[in-house]
């Protein structure tokens, strides 16, 4: 990821960038981005700069490979391309930035016995949780938990919380240590609409007050349109990008969610 | 080893007093934490099957012992297959679209049946059916050094790579963001498992070793109620059931592999009804 931030293609796939997107202060940028997957091309051409304090929304049809730009953004899965994140205070280096994520879901059984604790401890420290928890680990995973209003749960197993509890654990421990860029898999899907408000609301006022790019996956368009700053409109590659009104008027858009049906235009502000 | 004996030939039963008896349960003071250490992470990472698998497969590597001329002792041609088998395996489930139980199924398929028929060429099977349940009475000295050797491995590895096995359970993309390198740690955690599995087959039996894995983590899960918890709780009743299965099949004259897989069965069923909700 580091060895290619100097070639001269970077520099010239950055000046494709529309104009009006100039990064004031730190960003995030994918370069030429794609992925293949077993013999299939999943994402090609992906270009996106994200700047900090922005809640950008993906959206797009199932497959069109959302997921995947996560996955290979984390470097779970290998990609061709540039992911660069530059700071201001850096004189413009590009650094490997620490990725926050959280994902829709997680594979557990709810009747095993993984406390919250468990999960940060896991997470953050190097003692093994089979051989118990330092009181510090306690004490900073408690920390990170009041962060989202739930140090309470700190002593729950994971298969007590309910979906919109769950998320917020996974959203404390994503912003613990803080990331340069917080990646946000369907984060409440399976939420209820009071659970949805909340979280939305939390996201929104975290990026303000550690001014974090984030970059939120979503089939919730109306949540989104009210959230977001930016909306990214991805199939294999990026098909729109800009204001959430510019681009859910869009004609590709709105074929594929059938919006001329489901959001009719007169409602759109 | 020689204080073992002393303890045990002051005991007043006279069970403690045979040799045979005193490596047995050294052996299971041994062997039983390594499953149960094992076994949790087995548990939570809906990979029973798998271990299973390993175990079906030990044939195919005794059958390649016995091809370079190892019929006596195949240990080591059944811990290297073990190895690579396993790393095969979850080689192949990254790569390939068939789910994880299909992928398994299919390996195993492959293996046990092309161990079987290496094995049985000329009418020869019966000689290997000892494999099947296992003769922990018979454990040399020697044999329990190998054990050592195993549970030194296995222990290091738990306190190097327990957190991030346990990050990859739960989502893998989660922990690639916590900076964990998800396929070398499942590689070496699916290694450890043949190993722990192929290395004590001929004591146990391929027919309960993967029960002496997944039964008294089991138990422990229903009742505790943290990870740490969950995890000491399992070695204890992993030992107990050990211990007891061990001199309970010395009175019944049963196999001891099998014995300890029924008393550890036993406190599966007591634990029931005082599972946490």
């Amino acid at each position: 990821m580091l060895s290619g931030m100097t070639q001269p293609a970077a520099s010239t796939a950055v000046s494709a960038f529309p104009p009006g997107t100039a990064c004031a202060g730190c960003c995030t940028r994918l370069v030429d981005f794609g992925v293949r997957l077993g013999g299939t091309q999943i994402l090609e051409n992906v270009n996106l700069h994200v700047h900090c304090g922005e809640l950008t929304a993906v959206i797009g049809p199932n497959g069109a490979g959302k997921t995947t730009l996560f996955r290979a953004m984390l470097g779970e899965v290998p990609h061709s391309g540039e992911l660069r994140f530059v700071h201001e205070g850096d004189s413009g280096r590009a650094l490997v930035p620490r990725i926050g994520y959280v994902p829709q879901k997680l594979d557990f059984d709810p009747a095993s016995p993984v406390t919250v604790t468990d999960l940060f401890a896991a997470a953050t420290s190097r003692l093994p949780v089979w051989l118990g928890t330092r009181s510090a680990t306690r004490s900073l995973a408690v920390e990170a938990l009041a962060r989202v209003d739930v140090a309470e749960l700190a002593e729950c197993r994971l298969g007590q919380l309910s979906c919109g509890q769950l998320q917020r654990v996974l959203l404390a421990l994503a912003l613990h240590p803080l990331p340069d860029l917080l990646l946000l898999d369907e984060p409440v899907s399976g939420v209820d609409q009071a659970g949805t408000d909340v979280f939305y609301q939390m996201v929104c006022r975290l990026r303000h007050q550690f001014d974090l790019s984030v970059i939120l996956i979503s089939h919730d368009l109306s949540e989104v349109a009210r959230h977001a700053d930016r909306l990214i409109f991805l199939n294999r590659t990026v098909l729109a990008d800009g204001p959430p009104a510019r681009v859910l008027a869009d004609p590709g858009v709105r074929r594929t969610f059938n919006l001329d049906v489901i959001l009719p235009r007169k409602t759109e502000k | 080893m020689h204080l073992w004996n002393t303890i045990l030939n002051t005991l007043p039963f006279d069970w403690a007093h045979y040799p045979f008896m005193q490596n047995a349960l050294l052996a299971v003071l041994i062997a039983a934490p390594l499953f149960a250490l094992l076994g949790c992470m087995v548990i939570q990472n809906q990979m029973s099957f798998f271990s299973e698998a390993m175990g079906h497969s030990a044939y195919t590597g005794i059958a390649i012992g016995a091809l370079f001329g190892m019929a006596a002792d195949p240990a080591l041609f059944m811990l290297l297959f073990a190895l690579a088998l396993a790393a095969g395996i979850v080689a192949v489930r990254r790569y390939s679209t068939l789910s994880n139980d299909t992928v398994i199924a299919l390996v195993m398929s492959l293996v046990v049946a092309l161990g079987v028929v290496l094995l049985s060429r000329n009418g020869g099977f019966a000689k290997y059916s000892r494999f099947l349940v296992g003769d922990l009475l018979n454990i040399a000295p020697a044999e329990i050094l190998r054990l050592l050797v195993l549970a030194a491995v296995v222990v290091a590895a738990w306190l190097v790579l327990f957190n991030r096995l346990f990050m990859t359970s739960l989502n893998r993309p989660l922990a690639r963001s916590r900076g964990v390198s998800v396929l070398p740690v499942e590689m070496i955690f699916s290694m450890l498992v043949a190993a722990v599995v192929t290395v004590t087959i001929p004591w146990i039996g391929l027919l309960v070793i993967n029960s002496m894995l997944i039964v008294p983590a089991a138990t422990a899960r229903n009742l505790a109620r943290t990870t740490a918890g969950y995890v000491r709780l399992a070695v204890l009743l992993s030992v107990l059931a050990g211990v007891l299965g061990c001199i309970a099949s010395y009175y019944w004259s049963t196999a001891t592999g099998a014995t300890i897989v029924l008393v550890a069965c036993g406190f599966f069923a007591l634990s029931l009804p005082f599972r946490r909700r």
